[in-house]
């Protein structure tokens, strides 16, 4: 099926690619099914777009790359929304706000977008309040693994 | 809504698992102590809508700024 997405024009995907938030994201509980596209040959990015809105994307990041200790645990009240039996479903993504100078742009750490890839099942899930991993944590230097 | 009347040092349970104690008053703020168990989630109410804020700040990307980007094709 084709799509519109909000920066990459009319996409083909697969009905097996369609990942389903059951409860949307907070702030857009109407729209439920998304799917994830590249979005950068270099970069650790993707756009997590609805199929149901052209404008409903967000760009989403990979957040080890910038933030490599960053960890937590699952509650078993998500796992069983998820339906996650085993850690290798498991892929984290951390919503993007972007600046002009991507190094000012800020991800999202204390509401990680947590997918089961085998059930394709999403939930944005928030971590107990925790100053150490913020709403906007910005992402700095560039380069996997560099010294901030 | 329920409504109890605590001192400092008091606590109130909610179920079997989950006791809410005063840890301290100073002038207009009130330190809680919260022990639940992991699977019970606990943050400040604000922090839902800080998150549909947040969410919503992040769509109002430029497109400028993704064209930066080396696109897939």
């Amino acid at each position: 099926m084709n799509i519109e997405t909000k920066f990459l024009g009319e996409v083909t995907i697969e009905e097996s690619e369609i990942i389903t938030f059951e409860n949307g994201l907070p702030g857009f509980s109407e729209q439920t099914k998304y799917v994830l596209l590249g979005l950068d040959a270099d970069l650790p990015i993707a756009l997590l777009q609805s199929t149901e809105e052209r404008d409903l994307g967000f760009v989403v990041v990979y957040p080890f790359a910038f933030k490599k200790d960053y960890a937590f645990d699952l509650s078993e009240e998500d796992k069983s929304e998820l339906k996650l039996a085993e850690e290798a479903d498991v892929a984290v993504y951390t919503i993007l706000t972007l600046k002009e100078n991507f190094a000012e742009s800020t991800m999202n750490l204390l509401a990680p977008i947590i997918l089961n890839t085998k059930e394709k099942l999403g939930k944005q899930i928030v971590l107990n309040d925790n100053a150490q991993y913020p709403l906007r944590h910005q992402i700095g230097v560039v380069a996997e693994g560099s010294v901030k | 809504m329920l409504v109890l009347s605590r001192k400092k040092g008091e606590s109130i349970m909610i179920g079997d698992h989950i006791e809410v104690k005063i840890l301290a008053v100073e002038g207009e703020q009130v330190k809680l102590g919260i022990v639940a168990p992991k699977t019970v989630k606990v943050h400040r109410s604000e922090v839902f809508a800080a998150i549909q804020e947040q969410n919503k700040e992040a769509l109002e990307v430029s497109e400028d700024i993704v064209k930066q980007f080396k696109l897939k094709k």
